[in-house]
């Protein structure tokens, strides 16, 4: 418990942070940033679960555990998300998405 | 096994043995023989048939048989015949392995040709032996869809539209049927018992009035599209014209004899108080599809049109004389399903030959191939006049029957429709003997024809087949109609009880 | 007596037409024209021993000749009253049938043997020459009405085949297409006709429709009138004539058989001259106590259709060149006589006179008529053309021609001891008795028979003789033996007492000649016959100027007053023009443009809201989320207020 530090404080940190992924994924056409704003999105999600354990359910631990499997997840995503962006900047030499549209409709 | 499962189990098995071969040769052999054991198992079944009756078997249906499918909505692998279904598995099994002689040169994917069209007739085959309503209409679709493919990919001329165009539609149709069966079904047990789709069980209850009158528009259009009602048969031109040979004799000679077959098995018989109340809507769509079908072929140049036109006339004659709802004109409906179906795929396998050879089907362009391929010519005129009713050759047989019957109303109404339909055996007459003039008789006009070589061993086994079909029921035609007529009793009693 | 073996009869030319039809490519031409000509010899001989049987034999029971049912099986059950059989009826009138088909159709066979001689369609002549002798007897010797229409249908067919022999000549496939679409269209009013008497009758069988007790049909009709006027029997019956008007060439009716000369000549012989065309005479005398009895307002139209058609044939036969051609309307003109004849007739004893000079009339006029026509194409053999215009002085080149057609000439003009003198006398006093107007417009055609008759005559044997390429020759003796036969039925076929044997209620009555009309007639043709002998025996110049005199009369005379045109007219323009085109184009244009239009609205639809499948997951987020916010709002607005 870190004093006078309320669960409050602690989710409108998080809540801030998921919006702020929200609205960079939604007005970024680089698709660096919009990974990045889903890193937000995930860490946003990630606080969450830390803190309700914590402070709601101090005596079990399936919220730590996700947050874990959360990082790992968001690791593997973000590898496998860069593969693609990597392979789209050498087909397109480009990376912003409205460029990208060949397999439209 | 029992004796009707066979009928489509040696299809599937023959498909089989058509994935192990390697080539075209392997691929003809292997169907030609499963079609030849099909051609012979339905004369088994035939005489079969014919030994059961004689025995005093007189129920509704023989060689029954039903194994659970669906438990949870009561649908059946329900399998039987009447007479009506061994007349049309006969039909089918001949024009099949017609069919896949006309084939023997298919060039391009020849195995997948010959699966498509063996699973086509799979279809076919168990739509006829079907007696529940979910299990014919899966069937019904196994044998529609494999169409969409054959025309798609071995058609000729504007394949891809016209394929696309048949599939629709038929799809449309089958879109209506689909409702009206399940309309059916869930009126099927008034008193609050066990919903079924087998036709026998709800032929034994009488569904409301309001509700017939709901379902009977879409079931009998939904099948009246396949049997070209008009204005339902837009698709029978550009289809058959861009259909490769065996598809269009088996889509003209079988495919849309299920529409007729479906009409009064299905439509007709589950709900007679709409055929009664509804019929004469339909009558007038029929006798215009007659008379329509016979002006729209005089004035087509390619042989294929001529031939789909000829078609809508004839086919509506069917539907015209099913909803005359008399023992005889039903009778003749059949009749003309089976002198239609054999004489049709005669056409387009002689079309087909044809166009082979000379590598036009429009007929201003060739003339005087009496000469050149007498063979083929001949058996061209042969199909002709039995498409105009010539006596001694099926078609007279099947119109006769039903002008007779037709004829039985006394009525205005029904006479002036009868008299129009009637009519259209001169325009008939004056589309075929004019193609038959332009294109047969006459000088030879392109002089590349004189080398044309006449018809190949395969092409005589496949024009034999059907000529010597289309001779035996117009010489001895009584067997046949007799295993009809009563086979119809139920139908016929059915539909009368609810006209009073 | 058991007559079960008149299906040899019939059976032995279809049996001969498969064999040539199936094996034509393999037998010698010799071969086919012997199995041909032996089988119909066959026929011929067992159908001379059912005549002898039947008309002197078994035929009669308590002074009447009976209808004897010699075979019958159900062929097509149709309703649970009809059915169509497949029999055999012996009559005198379907026993008198047999023996002049036979008889005709034996000299044709034997003629063609020499006629088509080297031709390469040999084969296929003779197996269609079978099917046709198969058709025409199974037609005559029908039991019910539906039989006959079924081989009436047949012979149709192998007219139609036979007139298209020479396939490649687009004239002969035009004239076969022609015979056939008009006789069908006749057709479908017979079909009809059958149709509305079965109805009402519930019988196809001859036996039950013309039974009589006395002077009543045991059957009773549907009584009262219909439509116009008109009983419904007798509308029935009109209809069924309709199919004999189009099979006998009557007006309007007529139009295919002047084109089915085209045909090879011993067909024109067989079937438009001799049998097939005197079916519709048959028809109507096979239903005629229905006729008489029950509708005779339908033998009236009988009667004035076949008036009309007498005299119109007649006076276009003076106009026409080809020799053919004149004889197709001479044929037209004489079966209008026979029709005329039936319809003049009452039923019974001498009333039915009428009945019996129209049988008469068709055994004489098909002997002495496939005379003409056989010698017309011993002509043709000769001198390789159809026009008398090409023709002339033949006399000398071709003897025996000569004389079995000037016997056959004679004949049909009514030379007194001739055939034709008889039967015609015997129609004219029928006439007399019946219908003054009818009477004389017969003795009108009888001397215009005389005249065109005498006019053909004398331009083919006499008159200026031309200049021929290869000079003419007799034809050989296979030709003329069968004109040499036929010159002699037609001699002495009028000596056969008909009033013994052929009469309406199968009764003999007294008949004799009645000379009060007899020598004014015959007077009358020699009349015509000398006219023809002024102007056509010496090269004259008097037809052509009283042609240019009566130029316009002349022209319509000439064109057949104009019939084809209207017919070409009502087909060509009106149904396959107008009809069938806008019926084609409605059905591209219209029904098919609808349904494609449907496929085109879909596109449409589709193509405009494709947009929203963008494939950008930024647009589909901004929607989820704004989608969440609003769902959001409401779940708080419906849960907290």
């Amino acid at each position: 418990m870190i004093e006078g530090i309320d669960i409050t404080h602690i989710l409108i940190v998080s809540t801030c942070m998921f919006f702020i992924g929200v609205y960079g994924f939604l007005v970024r056409r680089n698709l660096i940033t919009i990974l990045m704003a889903t890193e937000l999105i995930l860490n946003a999600v990630s606080i969450n679960f830390v803190v309700l354990n914590k402070f709601i359910y101090p005596d079990v631990l399936q919220g730590y555990m996700f947050s874990v499997f959360i990082i790992a997840i968001a690791a593997a995503e973000a590898a496998v998300a860069i593969a693609i962006i990597i392979n789209v900047y050498r087909r397109y030499r480009t990376i912003n998405v409205e460029n990208v549209h060949d397999m439209k409709y | 096994m029992d004796i009707l499962s066979l009928f489509v189990v040696v299809p599937i098995l023959t498909m089989i043995g058509i994935l192990f071969t390697k080539d075209l040769k392997g691929a003809r052999m292997v169907s030609a023989i499963g079609m030849g054991i099909q051609l012979l198992m339905s004369f088994n079944l035939l005489f079969q048939y014919i030994a059961e009756r004689k025995a005093g078997n007189t129920a509704e249906m023989v060689f029954t048989k039903s194994y659970v499918w669906f438990q949870s909505f009561n649908i059946h692998y329900d399998i039987g015949v009447d007479g009506i279904a061994v007349a049309m598995i006969m039909l089918t099994s001949i024009v099949v392995f017609a069919g896949v002689f006309s084939s023997w040169m298919t060039k391009e994917l020849p195995r997948e040709f010959f699966i498509s069209l063996i699973l086509l007739s799979s279809g076919v085959f168990g739509f006829f032996i079907s007696l529940d309503m979910f299990t014919m209409f899966l069937f019904y679709e196994l044998a529609v869809i494999p169409m969409y493919l054959l025309i798609g990919l071995w058609g000729s001329g504007n394949k891809e539209y016209s394929a696309m165009k048949l599939t629709l539609m038929l799809m449309g149709g089958s879109a209506l049927l689909i409702l009206g069966l399940l309309g059916i079904y869930f009126h099927s047990a008034p008193d609050g018992g066990q919903l079924t789709f087998n036709i026998l069980e709800i032929s034994k209850i009488t569904i409301p009035h309001d509700t017939q009158m709901f379902f009977f528009p879409f079931l009998f259009v939904g099948f009246g599209v396949l049997g070209a009602l008009f204005p339902f048969h837009t698709w029978s031109p550009d289809g058959h014209a861009s259909a490769p040979t065996a598809v269009s004799m088996l889509h003209a000679g079988v495919l849309m004899k299920l529409g007729g077959y479906g009409c009064f098995r299905v439509a007709m018989f589950l709900l007679p108080d709409a055929a009664q109340e509804m019929g004469w809507l339909f009558l007038i769509l029929t006798t215009v599809s007659v008379v329509y079908g016979a002006f729209g072929a005089i004035w087509q140049k390619d042989l294929k049109y001529i031939n789909a036109y000829s078609s809508v006339s004839h086919c509506g004659l069917v539907i015209f004389a099913l909803l005359m709802m008399n023992k005889t004109s039903m009778d003749g409906a059949i009749l003309q399903m089976i002198s239609h179906g054999l004489m049709t795929a005669l056409f387009f396998a002689l079309i087909g030959m044809i166009y082979g050879r000379t590598h036009t089907r429009n007929i201003f362009e060739m003339g005087g191939l009496m000469k050149v391929i007498p063979f083929i010519s001949v058996v061209y005129v042969i199909a002709g006049l039995a498409s105009l009713g010539l006596p001694g050759l099926s078609g007279f047989v099947a119109e006769m029957t039903i002008f007779v019957g037709s004829f039985q109303h006394a009525d205005t109404f029904h006479r002036v429709c009868t008299i129009l339909a009637a009519s259209a055996i001169v325009i008939t007459a004056v589309y075929i003997l004019r193609v038959v003039g332009i294109l047969l008789f006459g000088p030879v006009k392109n002089p590349e024809f004189n080398h044309l070589e006449d018809a190949t061993w395969f092409e005589k086994v496949s024009m034999i087949t059907l000529v010597v079909s289309i001779v035996i029921i117009g010489f001895a035609p009584l067997w046949l109609s007799e295993i009809i007529r009563d086979s119809l009793t139920p139908i016929v009693e059915r539909l009368a009880l609810a006209g009073n | 007596m058991d007559f079960t073996y008149t299906l040899a009869i019939i059976g032995l030319p279809f049996i001969t037409f498969l064999i040539l039809g199936l094996l034509h490519n393999k037998l010698s031409h010799k071969l086919a024209g012997i199995i041909g000509s032996s089988s119909l010899g066959i026929s011929f001989i067992l159908s001379c021993i059912t005549a002898y049987f039947y008309f002197f034999k078994y035929g009669k029971i308590d002074g009447a000749y009976q209808k004897i049912e010699a075979f019958n099986i159900t062929w097509l059950q149709l309703t649970d009253q009809l059915h169509i059989d497949m029999g055999i009826l012996l009559d005198p009138i379907s026993v008198m049938m047999l023996m002049v088909v036979t008889t005709v159709s034996l000299m044709v066979h034997i003629y063609s043997t020499g006629y088509m001689h080297g031709e390469t369609g040999f084969n296929r002549f003779f197996a269609f020459l079978s099917l046709f002798s198969f058709s025409m007897l199974g037609l005559v010797v029908a039991t019910n009405l539906f039989q006959m229409y079924i081989f009436w249908e047949l012979v149709g067919v192998s007219s139609f085949l036979l007139i298209g022999y020479y396939y490649e000549k687009p004239s002969a496939v035009a004239a076969s297409k022609k015979a056939f679409i008009t006789t069908r269209f006749a057709d479908l009013g017979f079909l009809i006709g059958i149709l509305l008497l079965s109805f009402y009758t519930g019988t196809f069988d001859f036996f039950e429709l013309t039974k009589t007790n006395g002077h009543e049909l045991a059957m009773t009709m549907p009584a009262g009138t219909s439509f116009l006027g008109l009983s419904i029997v007798s509308w029935a019956l009109i209809l069924i004539f309709m199919g004999g008007a189009g099979k006998s060439a009557m007006f309007p009716l007529h139009i295919w058989l002047p084109d089915a000369m085209e045909g090879p000549t011993p067909v024109s012989a067989l079937i438009h001259a001799a049998t097939m065309v005197v079916a519709g005479v048959y028809l109507v005398a096979r239903l005629f106590p229905v006729y008489v009895l029950e509708a005779p307002d339908a033998l009236t139209v009988v009667m004035w259709v076949g008036a009309f058609s007498a005299l119109f044939a007649a006076i276009i036969a003076c106009t026409q060149f080809d020799i053919k051609r004149v004889l197709a309307f001479s044929t037209m003109s004489q079966i209008g006589y026979m029709m005329l004849a039936l319809g003049v007739s009452h039923y019974g004893d001498h009333e039915g006179l009428g009945f019996m000079a129209s049988m008469f009339h068709l055994t004489t006029h098909a002997m002495f008529k496939a005379l003409l026509f056989l010698g017309a194409g011993s002509i043709i053999h000769a001198v390789h053309s159809n026009s008398m215009l090409d023709m002339g002085g033949l006399k000398k080149y071709m003897p025996i021609t000569f004389i079995t057609f000037g016997i056959a000439w004679l004949a049909i003009c009514g030379f007194p001891g001739l055939s034709g003198f008889f039967s015609k006398d015997e129609i004219l006093a029928a006439a007399y008795h019946h219908n003054k107007v009818v009477f004389y417009i017969a003795v009108l055609v009888a001397g215009l028979t005389a005249f065109y008759m005498s006019r053909l005559f004398f331009s083919i044997f006499f008159g200026k003789t031309q200049h021929y390429h290869h000079t003419p020759h007799e034809s050989p003796a296979s030709m003329t033996i069968p004109l040499i036969i036929l010159a002699i039925f037609a001699t002495f076929a009028g000596y056969i007492p008909f009033h013994d044997l052929i009469t309406s209620d199968g009764r003999p009555f007294e008949a004799h000649i009645d000379w009060a009309i007899a020598i004014p007639v015959t007077l009358l043709a020699f009349g015509g016959m000398a006219l023809a002998f002024a102007f056509y025996f010496k090269p004259s110049t008097m037809p052509d100027k009283i042609a240019a005199s009566l130029k316009g009369v002349y022209t319509t005379i000439y064109r057949k007053f104009y019939i084809d045109e209207v017919y070409l007219f009502v087909t060509q323009k009106i149904l396959f023009n107008i009809v069938s085109q806008s019926i084609a184009w409605f059905d591209r244009h219209i029904i098919d443009a609808t349904m494609d239009g449907f496929a085109t609205v879909t596109n449409y639809a589709s193509e405009s809201i494709k947009e929203l499948q963008s494939g950008q997951i930024q647009k589909y987020g901004f929607v989820f989320i704004s989608g969440v916010f609003v769902f959001a709002f409401i779940l708080i607005y419906v849960f907290v207020y």
